[in-house]
């Protein structure tokens, strides 16, 4: 029953390219005015599940609906209230900022007496006003993604769906860019993001993760770290890393590297870190730091991943 | 179908066509390029015919009427023969492509006033030299029989050929309308052939399909500025046709342009459905010459007469739309013709577009794969 809350759900979708499952019967709900997060690895299914949201491939099996339009059915009529932003920048490079503009106005149908004010409001959004007529192909990344994510809700639309929208653009763009996200969630937009950065999954109000086409788990970014993290998380800073991670292993701990830490998964911190300790010392590399810590989602990832 | 989506679309796809060098050049320049080339290389195909001549009068008259043709440079007189079984081996062995002959009566008959005979035997294996060499043979014979007639005796010579609708029998005449058709069939294929393709290879189709727009509004605005490019190319080619080739336009200009609006409508929609289809843009313009270049110059009836056509090839011209182009613009540029005369062509060109068009929005859909 579709509840008058609720702006995406779907139930029991798949997809297949021949004998391969993208998409492997996947169910999810996503609230009026949340930002959605769908995260989850290269490969693992999220742009093929954001194309049968939008209406551009047909699932195998399964149904849904988005905003109101079950998404079988009714996919032509889905399109009048998203906004999609492919993971591909997909606006006319050879066009300028303002005839791109111009032309999704058009295609759009926005009406002439908005037109003006909406232009504005997108070359504002993505601080282009002094480029407005710049080639887009020169424009540095930051810029095209914004002004792929304004050509996409020029009609002002309840939904949108950004397909890895901050892939390959520099940090403090992705920063801004995750500010436009949450200025639009605050004024009532739905927002279903994929992404595989994980540090960016924190901004999201709930998250799926997605693996190999099957939502492994699903949640707050809290529910993820409290329920799906039984065991706690060491932080180890070492001198030698490479050399840690393998004398550990060989020890049955299982470490990841995030920069220039380890991190390892065990049952129980107060209780193994002196082993661990013992065993790294044991071989003359000096320990400067083991402690638990709180676990980033990454770590549950990591968890997760190693369980499916 | 939205008006006003229709037009962002054609203004969208004429700012590209204006920005892309290599567009703009291949939508302005290789329609001009193509009707010289093919429009000297054709003409000049007909020079030096090779020619043997079975002079059996062997008189001051046949000898000046023979030095006409030399003198023409269209004919290359390779030898005079005395057996006419000779004129088979040489026509056979494909050594001369032309026999002219001469009977005995031949000066006896411009002295009694008699109309004299010319015999001309011609190797008819390619048709359009064939039509052209007739047409060359029966102007320099009346200009010939012209020139007796300044003396006193007016004899007119029957080379048993007739050029019809090409007086002044200049080769060109004949192959620059149907020329101009045939490069059309291509161009306009070509045009739009990378459209859709170019949108799929880019990746920009992916974001157009999922806004709301229809697939009749997207391929009627990316026909628009298309349309207006071909109809300036046909310009172009008509203008070149009658001031640098010289060609007579004997019918009416607003005919001509309004008939190849038409024509064009079928032209571009088969590039759409070509682009629709391959989804690539090496794979479109490839199709789009394979269904166009050679289907175009060979089954028009441009180069071959139809007529002489084995069964089979008869047939199939009837799908190629070059066929009735080259006949209209044949009819309108030579004969003067009128719509009356041209309305089954006419008809059957509209016919051709609409279901291209249809076609090209059916195969359309506004999905990834
Ligand atoms: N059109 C397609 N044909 C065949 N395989 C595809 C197609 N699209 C995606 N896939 C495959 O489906 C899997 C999921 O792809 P995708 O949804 O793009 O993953 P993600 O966006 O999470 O990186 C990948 O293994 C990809 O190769
Ligand atoms: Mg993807």
């Amino acid at each position: 029953m579709k509840a008058n809350n609720i702006a995406v759900k779907v139930e029991g979708v798949s997809r297949k390219f021949g004998d391969f499952v993208a998409v492997d019967n996947i169910s999810l709900s996503v609230n009026k005015g949340e930002i959605f997060g769908f995260l989850g690895p290269n490969g693992a299914g999220k742009s093929t599940t954001i194309r049968m949201l939008c209406g551009l491939l047909t699932p195998t099996s399964g149904s849904g609906f988005v905003g109101g339009y079950d998404i079988i059915k009714e996919y032509e009529e889905i399109k009048k209230d998203i906004g999609y932003m492919s993971q591909k920048f997909s606006l006319y490079d050879d066009l300028t900022v303002e005839e791109n503009i111009d032309f999704f106005s058009g295609v759009y149908r926005v009406p002439k007496e908005k037109k003006k004010k909406r232009m504005e409001w997108v070359l504002e959004m993505a601080g282009l006003n002094e480029r407005r007529n710049a080639i887009t192909k020169i424009l540095p990344g930051g810029f095209k993604q914004r002004l792929a994510l304004g050509c996409a809700i020029l009609h002002e639309p309840p939904i949108i769906f950004l397909d890895e929208p901050t892939s390959g653009v520099d940090p403090i763009s992705r920063r801004n860019f995750w500010k436009l996200i949450y200025d639009m969630s605050r004024e009532g937009t739905t927002v279903f993001v994929t992404t595989h950065y994980m540090e960016e999954a924190e901004y999201c109000d709930r998250l799926a993760l997605i693996y190999r086409g099957k939502i492994i788990a699903e949640g707050t970014p809290n529910d993820l770290k409290q329920n799906y993290m039984s065991r706690d998380v060491l932080e180890i800073d070492v001198d030698r890393v490479v050399e840690a991670m393998e004398v550990l292993y060989r020890n049955g701990i299982e470490t990841a590297i995030f920069g220039s830490l380890l991190h390892a998964t065990v049952e129980n911190a107060e209780q193994e870190i002196p082993g661990i300790k013992r065993i790294l010392e044991g071989l003359n590399i000096t320990v400067n730091k083991i402690e638990k810590i709180i676990p980033s989602l990454e770590d549950v990832f990591v968890t997760l991943i190693e369980v499916a | 179908m939205k008006f006003l989506r229709i037009k962002a679309i054609a203004k969208k796809e004429l700012i590209q066509i204006w920005r892309d060098p290599f567009s703009l050049a291949m939508v302005f320049v290789m329609p001009v390029m193509l009707l010289f080339i093919f429009g000297y290389a054709i003409t000049l195909d007909v020079n030096n015919l090779t020619t043997i001549v079975y002079d059996l009068d062997r008189s001051s008259s046949s000898r000046e009427l023979v030095a006409k043709f030399s003198e023409s440079g269209y004919f290359t007189i390779i030898e005079h023969i005395d057996d006419d079984k000779d004129i088979d081996k040489y026509l056979d062995s494909g050594k001369a492509r032309i026999a002219i002959a001469i009977p005995a009566d031949f000066s006896k008959n411009i002295t009694t006033g008699k109309n004299p005979q010319l015999q001309v035997i011609i190797d008819g294996s390619d048709s359009n030299t064939a039509t052209i060499a007739m047409g060359y043979i029966s102007a320099i014979s009346e200009l010939y029989s012209q020139r007796l007639k300044g003396i006193k005796i007016t004899p007119v010579i029957d080379p048993r050929v007739r050029v019809w609708y090409n007086p002044e029998l200049k080769s060109r005449n004949f192959i620059i309308p149907g020329l101009i058709a045939v490069i059309m069939a291509i161009i306009a294929a070509l045009l739009t052939s990378l459209t859709f393709a170019r949108e799929w290879e880019r990746g920009t189709m992916e974001q157009l399909i999922s806004t709301p727009v229809k697939g009749p509004e997207l391929i009627t605005g990316k026909l628009i500025p298309y349309f207006l490019i071909g109809f300036i190319d046909m310009a172009v080619a008509v203008l070149i046709g009658t001031i640098i080739f010289d060609v007579p336009l004997r019918g009416n200009i607003f005919l001509l342009m309004a008939v190849s609006s038409v024509f064009l409508f079928g032209g571009l929609s088969l590039g759409i459905l070509i682009s629709i289809v391959a989804k690539s843009q090496l794979v479109a313009s490839q199709m789009s010459m394979v269904i166009t270049f050679l289907p175009s110059f060979l089954l028009s009836g441009f180069m071959y007469p139809i007529a002489n056509m084995p069964a089979i090839l008869q047939i199939i011209t009837h799908v190629i739309p070059a066929r009735y182009f080259v006949a209209i613009l044949k009819g309108i540029f030579l004969k003067g013709s009128i719509l009356k005369l041209l309305a089954m062509d006419v008809l059957l060109l509209l016919i051709f577009g609409l279901i291209v068009f249809t076609v090209a929005n059916r195969k359309f859909k506004k999905r990834v794969i």
